[in-house]
């Protein structure tokens, strides 16, 4: 595992009287496949939304690959073109065919020429075996396919670090595997990765580490064998005891 | 000559003078009824503050009023306008409050989630704007900004109060030279009609064009 690549410190988040994020502080690596878990409403899509600025913490600081995006006169859009984010809601521009979601990025953002960027999505949609469906509209994809379409567009961007917030919540039952699939060819090639998930056998087999969040605190971190096997707070224990039915 | 030799090539001039009027209304209210939109739905409180209160004053009052503001009232500041550029500019200021509306209506339909993924992959607000939202706005506002251009059409004909030459002001001359009401304002209706008849067919070839597979089922899911 390689240099630290996202670095956060004193993460608070304050919606009006409720405080959402009470100070955390996490620190990732190159390679690293990091597992957020916690129960609803603890604040991992608030804390991975963090690390993109998506939202704005109230207090603390972020760094990517060295750079504090919380410093004054950050240029935000240049900085969030290393960090690839996949959502819930999968979020495809619903007027692009699956290749332009793709290479949009590319040309609007990278300025890449439009056939240099139609190849490059052409590849990242074959990589999430995707090749035959290139010219088909959002609209007209499953929720799997859909997910892989917008894995692809954060790919395209040669994202430094991939944000997974939530993907497979919105999903079918028999539509999740082909997506945990994907993203653990990805995890396998090296990727960063940071997820919220409820996956647990996925946060089993495929994270480095898990971090345990709950009440807006990290309650307890570690590897996952750790964390599954020998949980060292009443919390985890409570929280992996409504889980059980998953594992085999 | 009889009525219907001098009436029919006057009408003729009259219609194109409401279709020039009610194209650079139309125009105008995109202009302004566009960004305001985007505005009231991106836009900072003050932003959202002058959208709102733009919209709600030029819809709370009858655009006949408007019109003499801008026509009657407006020269006691030492600002003359012509009749035409009046009337187009009270009908385009007037239907941008409407397009604002109809506009902000079909942002809110394509919902946050979009213009979230397109922040994240590093496109500013006024790109993703513009790649990502204004091409999808555009798709769902159609059919209810055609019947804000069918409305325009007929709502210029307020504009022969201010003697703007367009279609009814045609119709109330040749009645003041023939002194046959009936007729001419029922060939004045047939014009309206068969302009509008044309622009509905147009509408419809339009949207037929442009649809995309599943945008509407995306944006309903």
């Amino acid at each position: 595992m390689g240099k630290e690549i996202i670095r956060l410190e004193g993460i608070k988040k304050v919606y009006g009287n409720n405080e959402v994020l009470k100070g955390v502080d996490l620190s990732i690596r190159e390679s690293e496949v990091v597992v957020l878990l916690g129960p609803s409403g603890t604040g991992k899509s608030t804390l991975l939304r963090c690390i993109n600025l998506l939202t704005v913490p109230t207090e603390g600081h972020v760094w990517v690959n060295g750079q504090e995006l919380t410093a004054p006169k950050v240029n935000i859009n240049h900085a969030r073109e290393q960090l690839g984010m996949v959502f819930q809601e999968f979020n495809l521009f619903a007027h692009l065919k699956a290749i332009d979601n793709v290479a949009v990025g590319l040309t609007k953002v990278r300025g890449v020429k439009k056939e240099e960027a139609r190849k490059r999505a052409r590849i990242e949609l074959e990589r999430v075996g995707l090749g035959d469906k290139t010219d088909l509209y959002p609209g007209q994809l499953s929720g799997g396919m859909k997910q892989r379409v917008a894995i692809a567009r954060a790919l395209a961007m040669d994202p430094k670090v991939m944000l997974f917030d939530e993907p497979t919540s919105a999903l079918d039952p028999e539509l999740i595997g082909e997506v945990l699939e994907v993203m653990q060819k990805l995890a396998t090639e090296g990727m960063t990765m940071v997820c919220v998930t409820h996956e647990m056998n996925f946060a089993r087999r495929v994270a480095n580490r898990v971090v345990f969040l709950e009440g807006g605190v990290i309650v307890e971190e570690g590897t996952p064998d750790e964390f599954f096997q020998h949980p060292k707070t009443e919390r985890a224990r409570q929280f992996l005891g409504k889980f059980e039915g998953q594992f085999q | 000559m009889n009525f219907y030799e001098i009436a029919i090539p006057a009408f003729f001039e009259g219609a194109l003078i409401t279709l020039e009027m009610s194209a650079i209304s139309l125009l105008i209210g995109l202009a302004v009824g566009i960004p305001l939109a985007f505005a009231r739905v991106y836009g900072n409180k003050v932003l959202q503050t002058i959208s709102m209160v733009y919209s709600e004053f030029l819809r709370g009052t009858p655009v006949l009023v408007q019109l003499f503001i801008v026509y009657y009232g407006l020269p006691q500041f030492g600002i003359v306008l012509s009749p035409m550029v009046a009337g187009c500019l009270t009908m385009g200021l007037n239907s941008a409050a409407y397009q604002i509306e109809y506009f902000r209506g079909a942002i809110l339909s394509v919902g946050p989630g979009q213009m979230m993924a397109a922040r994240a992959m590093g496109m500013s607000k006024v790109k993703a704007i513009w790649v990502i939202m204004i091409p999808q706005v555009i798709r769902i506002v159609l059919p209810t900004w055609a019947n804000e251009a069918i409305s325009m059409i007929k709502n210029t004909s307020v504009c022969y109060l201010i003697a703007v030459p367009e279609l009814m002001t045609q119709a109330k001359i040749m009645i003041s030279r023939f002194y046959n009401t009936i007729e001419s304002y029922s060939l004045v209706a047939v014009y309206y009609l068969a302009i509008i008849g044309v622009m509905t067919v147009v509408f419809v070839l339009i949207e037929r064009k442009i649809k995309i597979p599943g945008l509407e089922i995306e944006k309903n899911k």
